[in-house]
C-alpha cells in the first residue's frame, strides 16, 4: 500500500511510470551496536541488498558505532564479511565498491561525550565528501536499557536535530518497554529528542510485506469479507510458535516472558489486522485509526484463571534431540517464574465480533516454528446427510500462514470418491512462494528503505503500544503470584491451554 | 529438484500436446502452476539462448513457456513438440513446418494456461505491427528487442509506427536503472533543465530512447552524441547555472556529478536479457511512458540529423 504519490515537482516522476523505483535522496545510516547479531546477520546484509537493487542513493554512507578499537577499514571488512555470508542477493564488486566507499566507524562508549562529538565530526565529514546533505538515520540496535543514554547523547551533541532542509530519524526495536509505565517512559524520552514522525518503531516479526498481504487478502477480494464476522465465524486462533529455546538470551528473556516478548506486540497486531474494519485508505494513519479501534475494544476474560494459560518448557525430546528445560538453561535462577508459553482468550467488543473468541498463543520449544492466523467457521446449520456421512467433517477454516511458507490454506469438506456418501476435510493451498517465486524482500530491507524515504511506517504507534500494554499488564500481574505450568519441550503447550478451549467445546489446531 | 521429464511428439496436434502435458503433470504429482503463459517466437538458431533467458526469468515468475519455431515454410505441414517438465517448471518447444507457421495461433491457443495473462516475446526479428500479428493478437503484452534486429534504429521506428497498448521493447527495460538514477537526482529539486545531452554507442536504440524520454519529460532539446560505448556512456542535464552529469565509461560503474556536490559513485551495470525479461513480466499493463518516448524518438533523430548537416 504505497502511500498515494504526492504531486511531485520532479518532471521525471510520472505516476504511470511504474518501472521507476523510489530511491531515497542523499543520506546516511548510523548503526549503534554494529557488533551484535542483528546488525551482522540482518541490517548490514539488508543495506547491501538495497544497494544491489539500486534503491540506495549514490553517495550513501554507513557508519558503525561500537566499543571496538577499529579503524574504518576494519569495519568495512566486517560489513564485507557479513554481506558475503548473509546477503540475499548475489555479491557484485561494483555494488560493493559503491557501498564500501561510504563505510565509516566511530569507536566509543555510550557514556562517552568525546565519542559522540567524534560522531558529529564524522557525519559532517560525510556531508562534505559523500554529499549526504545532513540527512541521517540512527538505528538503535542495542538493548533497551541503553536507549536512554544514547538518545540523551544524540540530543546533547545536536545530532538529533536536522535543519530546515535536512532530516534526522531514529529507529528503535521492540520491546517497547516491559509494561505500560515503562513504555510511557520510553515514549517520553523519544518524544523529547525526536518528533513523532521521525521515530520508527520496529517489530521485526511483523514485516510490512505480511501486513500488506493480509490487507490485500481481506480488502482486495469480495470472497472473504461477507463471511468475516460473527454470523459465520466461530472463533479465531492466532499462533506464533518457536521451536527454539531461549538460547543465550537468558539475560534478556528472564523476567520478560512470552506475553511481553510476543503477545503484547506481534499477536495483538495480528489480531488488530484480522479484526479491524476496512480503512478508508491504506495510508499509515488511516490504518492506525482502525487498528486503534480494535485494540481499544479488546476485552479480557472475566476470570483470568480459566481464560488464560501460562507455562514453562520442561526438558523433553524435540525433533529427535533431548533438550533441557527452561529452569536448567544457563543463567536462569532457580526462583524464576518467567513464562515461556502464554495463551489467552480475548473478545473484541464490536458489532462485527460480539461473542467470537480470539484465542492467542505463543511459546518457545513448541512442536515447530510457525506463525498463523486461523479463522474457524461455524458448522453448517443443517447437514442434509446421514450422520455417518459427515462423521469426519470438521469446521471450515481459512488459515493465513505468516511464516514459514507464507500463504493461505482453505479447509473444507469434500466427498470421498466412491459409491458411499462420505464427507471429509480437505485442504486447498496457496503459497506466495509458488505463485510468485520472486523472493519477497527481507522485512529489514523494506524497513530501512521506509526509514530512508521517510515513508510513514506501518509499525505500531505509541498509542497502539499503550493500548496493547493495557491488555497485557492485567495478565502478567495475575500470573506474577503464580507458578507457570510445565510442558514438555517439543509439545504444543501446557495442559491448561488445552483445557481453556476444551471447556468451550473447542480445540487448538495443530499448526 | 525433480529430474526433468522429456516427452517428444512428432507429427502431432495441439490436443495431443495438451494431454501429454497433463499426463506429465499428474505423473509428477504436481498441479499446473504458473501465473502466465510466455510464448517465445524465435528462430531455430536463437532458440537455445532464448530458452535459457526465459527459464531464468521464469524463476521470478512461474510460467508456462511455449517456444514457437517456424521451419521450412515451403515444405509439408507438420507439428513436432518436445515437452519438458521439471518440478514446477515446464516448457514446450513447438516446431511448425510448412504453412502451419502462418497459423501458429491455432497451435498456441489450446495450450495457454486458463484465465491468466499471455506474454509474447520476440527475442530476434519481429513483425511490424505486433498487436495485429498472428501470435501478437493472443497476447496482452508484446515484448521485442530492437537491438537484436539487423537494423536496430529502423526497428525502433517501426515500433513507434505500429504501436498498440501492451507493446514494449528491451531498449526501454535496459535503461530503467539510468532513468531511476536520473529521476532520483532530480528529487531534491533542480532548476528547469535547458538542454540535455545523451552519449552512447552508435546504432544503440536505447540512446535515442533515453534522449526522447528526457526531452519529453523535461521539455528541453536533446543532443545525441556518438561514443565508443559500451551502451550508453553518459547523460548531462544543464540548467541555467548548474549541471548534473551521469557518466559510465565502462558499462559497470557510473559517477554522478552535480555542481556544488562531490562526485558520487553509482553501481550501474548493464542489464542482462534475463533481467530485462523479468522486469517486463513484473507488470502486465500498458506502459504509457514507453509509448510516449518511442513516439518521440523520430523527433530526436531528426534533430540529430539537422545538427550534422
Amino acid at each position: 500500500m504505497t502511500i498515494a504519490p504526492i504531486e511531485s515537482s520532479n518532471p521525471l516522476r510520472d505516476p504511470r511510470d511504474k518501472r521507476l523505483p523510489r530511491i531515497s535522496g542523499p543520506c546516511g545510516l548510523v548503526i549503534f551496536g554494529v557488533t551484535g547479531d542483528l546488525a551482522r546477520k540482518k541490517l548490514m546484509p539488508a543495506v547491501y541488498d538495497l544497494a544491489n537493487r539500486g534503491l540506495l542513493p549514490p553517495g550513501f554512507a554507513l557508519t558503525g558505532f561500537a566499543r571496538r578499537d577499529w579503524a574504518d577499514q576494519d569495519f568495512t571488512q566486517v560489513v564485507h564479511d557479513s554481506v558475503k555470508e548473509h546477503a540475499r542477493t548475489p555479491f557484485r564488486e561494483d555494488v560493493w565498491d559503491q557501498l564500501a566507499a561510504g563505510c565509516r566507524f566511530v569507536p566509543g562508549d555510550f557514556a562517552d561525550d568525546e565519542a559522540f562529538d567524534n560522531l558529529v565530526r564524522t557525519i559532517q565529514d560525510l556531508d562534505r565528501v559523500r554529499g549526504t546533505d545532513g540527512n541521517h538515520a540512527f538505528y538503535l540496535s542495542i538493548p533497551p536499557k541503553f536507549f536512554g543514554p544514547v538518545l540523551g547523547q544524540l540530543k546533547r551533541s545536536g545530532l538529533s536535530a536536522g535543519d530546515s532542509t535536512s532530516w534526522r530519524r531514529v529507529v528503535v526495536e521492540k520491546p517497547f518497554g516491559h509494561n505500560l509505565a515503562s513504555a510511557r517512559d520510553l515514549n517520553r524520552v523519544l518524544d523529547e529528542v525526536f518528533t513523532p514522525e521521525s521515530v520508527f518503531r520496529i517489530d521485526h516479526y511483523l514485516g510490512k510485506e505480511t501486513v500488506q498481504n493480509l490487507l490485500a487478502l481481506r480488502f482486495a477480494n469480495t470472497l472473504f469479507e461477507p463471511v468475516w464476522n460473527r454470523g459465520y465465524v466461530d472463533h479465531v486462533q492466532i499462533t506464533m510458535a518457536e521451536d527454539i529455546g531461549i538460547g543465550g538470551r537468558a539475560g534478556y528473556y528472564d523476567g520478560i516472558g512470552a506475553a511481553r516478548d510476543v503477545l503484547q506486540n506481534h499477536l495483538l497486531q495480528l489480531l488488530a489486522l484480522t479484526a479491524m474494519e476496512e480503512p478508508v485508505s491504506f495510508q499509515a494513519d488511516a490504518l492506525r485509526t482502525e487498528k486503534l479501534k480494535v485494540l481499544g475494544a479488546i476485552k479480557l476474560p472475566a476470570d483470568l484463571g480459566s481464560g488464560s494459560s501460562f507455562g514453562v518448557y520442561d526438558k523433553g525430546w524435540q525433533g529427535g534431540e533431548l533438550v533441557r528445560g527452561y529452569a536448567e538453561e544457563e543463567g536462569i535462577p532457580n526462583s524464576s517464574r518467567t513464562e515461556t508459553y502464554a495463551a489467552v482468550r480475548l473478545e473484541v467488543d464490536t458489532r462485527r465480533w460480539a461473542g467470537v473468541p480470539f484465542y492467542l498463543r505463543t511459546g518457545k520449544r513448541l512442536g515447530r516454528r510457525v506463525s498463523e492466523i486461523a479463522v474457524v467457521f461455524q458448522r453448517a446449520p443443517h447437514l442434509p446427510f446421514t450422520t455417518t456421512a459427515t462423521e469426519e467433517l470438521g469446521q471450515n477454516a481459512l488459515v493465513i500462514r505468516v511464516q514459514p511458507d507464507e500463504g493461505v490454506t482453505v479447509r473444507f469438506g469434500s466427498k470421498v470418491p466412491g459409491t458411499a456418501m462420505e464427507v471429509r476435510d480437505v485442504n486447498m493451498d496457496f503459497a506466495y512462494g509458488e505463485a510468485f517465486t520472486e523472493r519477497s524482500p527481507e522485512a529489514y530491507e523494506r524497513l530501512i528503505l521506509d526509514v530512508l524515504l521517510g515513508d510513514p511506517p506501518l509499525f505500531p504507534s505509541s498509542q497502539e503500544i499503550d493500548l496493547s500494554w493495557q491488555v497485557v499488564d492485567p495478565l502478567t500481574t495475575y500470573w506474577a503470584g503464580r507458578r507457570p505450568q510445565k510442558y514438555p519441550a517439543g509439545s504444543w503447550g501446557p495442559q491448561s491451554a488445552y483445557d481453556m478451549l476444551a471447556r468451550e467445546g473447542r480445540m487448538w489446531r495443530r499448526p | 529438484m525433480a529430474a526433468a521429464m522429456i516427452t517428444d511428439l512428432t507429427r502431432t496436434t495441439a490436443a495431443a500436446v495438451g494431454s501429454a502435458l497433463s499426463r506429465a503433470r499428474s505423473r509428477e504429482g504436481a498441479a499446473t502452476v504458473g501465473v502466465l503463459t510466455l510464448v517465445v517466437s524465435v528462430s531455430e538458431r536463437s532458440a537455445a539462448a532464448a530458452l535459457e533467458c526465459a527459464g531464468e526469468a521464469a524463476r521470478a515468475h512461474p510460467c508456462r513457456i511455449l517456444l514457437v519455431i517456424s521451419r521450412a515454410p515451403a515444405g509439408a505441414t507438420r507439428l513436432d513438440a518436445s515437452i519438458h517438465t521439471a518440478g514446477p517448471r515446464e516448457h514446450v518447444t513447438l516446431r511448425l513446418y510448412g504453412s502451419l507457421g502462418e497459423h501458429a495461433d491455432s497451435v498456441v491457443l489450446p495450450l495457454l494456461l486458463p484465465d491468466t495473462p499471455v506474454v509474447l516475446w520476440w527475442p530476434g526479428e519481429s513483425p511490424d505491427n505486433l498487436g495485429a500479428s498472428v501470435l501478437g493478437r493472443l497476447a496482452g503484452r508484446r515484448i521485442t528487442d530492437a537491438a537484436a534486429s539487423a537494423d536496430p534504429l529502423g526497428a525502433l521506428a517501426r515500433r513507434a509506427a505500429g504501436y498498440s497498448p501492451g507493446d514494449t521493447d528491451f531498449a526501454w527495460s535496459r535503461i530503467t536503472p539510468w532513468r531511476a538514477t536520473l529521476a532520483a537526482a532530480l528529487d531534491n529539486g533542480f532548476d528547469p533543465v535547458r538542454s540535455i545531452e545523451v552519449s552512447g554507442a552508435s546504432g544503440n536504440p536505447s540512446v535515442p530512447l533515453l534522449g526522447a524520454w528526457l526531452s519529453n519529460r523535461l521539455g528541453a532539446p536533446v543532443v545525441i552524441r556518438t561514443s565508443r560505448g559500451p551502451g550508453i556512456t553518459g547523460v548531462v542535464l544543464r540548467s541555467d547555472h548548474a549541471e548534473i552529469a551521469l557518466t559510465r565509461p565502462d558499462g559497470r560503474r557510473a559517477s554522478l556529478e552535480r555542481s556544488g556536490s562531490p562526485a558520487r559513485l553509482v553501481a550501474l551495470a548493464r542489464r542482462t536479457d534475463a533481467q530485462c525479461l523479468a522486469e517486463e513480466l513484473r507488470r502486465l499493463d500498458p506502459d504509457e511512458p514507453y509509448a510516449e518516448s518511442v513516439a518521440a524518438v523520430g523527433k530526436v533523430s531528426r534533430a540529430k540529423a539537422r545538427k550534422r548537416s
